[in-house]
């Protein structure tokens, strides 16, 4: 099979710090590829580089015979985005919202509406395809999300963990949506989580990532057989160590307090 | 083009639905109009300035334009923390363009908000001499707004969150306001003060309102226009440059 992602020496440096250090890896068409690693590890970074956010230091990346940096739109038109927090316009309507992203994917009009009858179907919010985003629980934006990210059509879906604080029925839910997608379109997906058993469950192939370099490839079977181990989460933490990493910390909760203060309903 | 408009349009649907954000920021111009405008009616006249709500309307709707404007472009802040800014960046399409889309969206919200703030200034007593000369007015209006929704996102694109909004109201929004002629003539001031009048560029979009919905301009409507053009135009410029470097 032929490979969709391709990256080469990509490096990334904050300063004196590399949070990604010369890794080169590939991911295959038509696979539900994890990119696993612990918090600080460099996979955010990574992901950023992949979907043109982030210049890298050096190195390169083609997706679907495109060089991610020099024919930006070309490889945007690609992939579709599940980012890790919500990217929703919560003042806007769930068909508004879809049908800004296909504007901006240049989708003709009556495309755009057939399409987004077609995925909000699919996702089932169909039916509340006016109502307002903020009125929306976690699991719907989710879903919302995914519908918007596969609008144009991507031949990739990045998913940064998608499944974060939701509840077993949606999570569900989720994963069924996504292999039905990668099983009936051909859908890559690249997917981050700290799930270790949905990534046993879900993913074909695993790229493990740990300051900055990988560490390990290969199926979920492979990494167990590698390391001895009955569970992925068990193998995971033999090739990464046990020590508790520090997590960044996000400004957004502070800034949803100020925003209220400022008369924004968020 | 397209992303022009769709992020144009985005900023238009969302002024429409929020009546509590129009009407709430009609509150402070119509205390202006009433308090200044009848507060210091009498000594303006007295002073042999003529009628001061003829004077201080367009100084009013200029302010209501600016701070929409402002506050327009500062709107990215939010886009940023609140994850939609992203879904623009990573769509196939030009940061130039977004930048351009949203500051236009921007500046429409602000000419309609100026254009109310005109609307109630007339029912206060402000008389529009020459109305044909009001589509002038309203080029005068959309530059700016145009100018400052660019500084806005120009403001936004360096800074990292809402912590530092104080600071850009105290220290960048009033002063532009108070320092700009709206409240007073440009002329007889102290050196100091009329320098500092002079390099606001607020001042000639006011004195460029005050030009074509009244009375006399001072600096002259041919100079009135070509500095807003051309600090609107540097500003666009700057704005898309910091719009460029924002990583998220």
């Amino acid at each position: 099979m032929e490979n969709i992602i391709e990256t080469k020496n990509l490096t990334k440096k904050f300063g004196d710090f590399t949070a990604v250090n010369n890794i080169s890896f590939s991911v295959k068409k038509g696979e539900m590829f994890a990119f696993l690693g612990p918090n600080g590890a460099g996979k955010t970074t990574t992901i950023k580089m992949l979907t043109t956010l982030l210049a890298p230091t050096e190195g390169n990346i083609t997706m679907d015979g495109h060089d991610v940096f020099h024919q930006q739109n070309k490889a945007r038109q690609t992939f579709g985005i599940v980012f890790q927090d919500p990217s929703l316009d919560d003042e806007l309507t769930a068909y508004e919202n879809m049908d800004m992203h296909g504007m901006l994917y240049g989708i003709p009009a009556a495309q755009r509406k057939e399409r987004i009858k077609t995925l909000l179907d699919f996702v089932e919010l169909w039916d509340r395809k006016d109502s307002m985003v903020r009125e929306f629980s976690g699991g719907m934006k989710r879903r919302l999300e995914i519908a918007r990210g596969f609008m144009h059509k991507p031949k990739i879906l990045f998913l940064d963990e998608p499944t974060i604080g939701l509840d077993p029925q949606t999570r569900n839910h989720i994963w069924a949506y996504l292999k039905k997608l990668n099983q009936e379109e051909g859908l890559t997906v690249f997917l981050t989580t700290h799930h270790m058993e949905e990534a046993d469950r879900v993913s074909n192939r695993i790229a493990i990532i740990d300051h900055g370099k990988i560490i390990a490839q290969g199926s979920p079977e492979e990494l167990k057989q590698r390391t001895g181990k009955q569970t992925l989460e068990e193998a995971f933490l033999e090739l990464t160590g046990h020590q508790v990493r520090p997590e960044e910390a996000s400004s957004v909760d502070t800034l949803r307090g100020q925003a209220k203060m400022w008369g924004r309903r968020r | 083009m397209t992303a022009i408009y769709t992020l144009w349009l985005r900023q238009i649907k969302k002024y429409l639905r929020s009546k509590s954000r129009i009407i709430g920021s009609l509150g402070q111009p119509i205390l202006f109009l009433v308090a200044l405008g009848f507060g210091f009616g009498h000594i303006f006249e007295q002073a042999g300035q003529g009628n001061y709500i003829q004077f201080l309307a367009p100084g009013v709707i200029a302010m209501s334009i600016l701070f929409t404007a402002i506050f327009g472009g500062i709107e990215i802040i939010w886009d940023r923390q609140f994850g939609f800014l992203k879904e623009t960046l990573v769509a196939p399409v030009s940061r130039f363009e977004i930048m351009l889309g949203r500051t236009l969206g921007g500046a429409t919200v602000a000419i309609f908000q100026g254009i109310i703030v005109l609307f109630i200034s007339m029912l206060i007593g402000f008389r529009v001499t020459n109305f044909a000369l009001l589509p002038l007015a309203l080029v005068f209006m959309f530059l700016i707004a145009l100018m400052f929704t660019a500084l806005g996102t120009a403001i936004a694109s360096v800074v990292q969150d809402m912590t530092g909004f104080p600071l850009i109201m105290n220290f960048i929004v009033m002063p532009l306001f108070f320092l700009s002629g709206s409240l007073f003539p440009p002329g007889n001031l102290p050196s100091v003060l009329n320098v500092v009048v002079k390099i606001n560029p607020l001042s000639y979009g006011i004195d460029g309102l005050r030009g074509t919905l009244g009375q006399m301009a001072h600096f002259g409507l041919p100079a009135d226009f070509v500095v807003m053009v051309v600090i609107a135009a540097a500003l666009i410029g700057v704005g898309s440059y910091l719009f460029s470097k924002i990583q998220v």
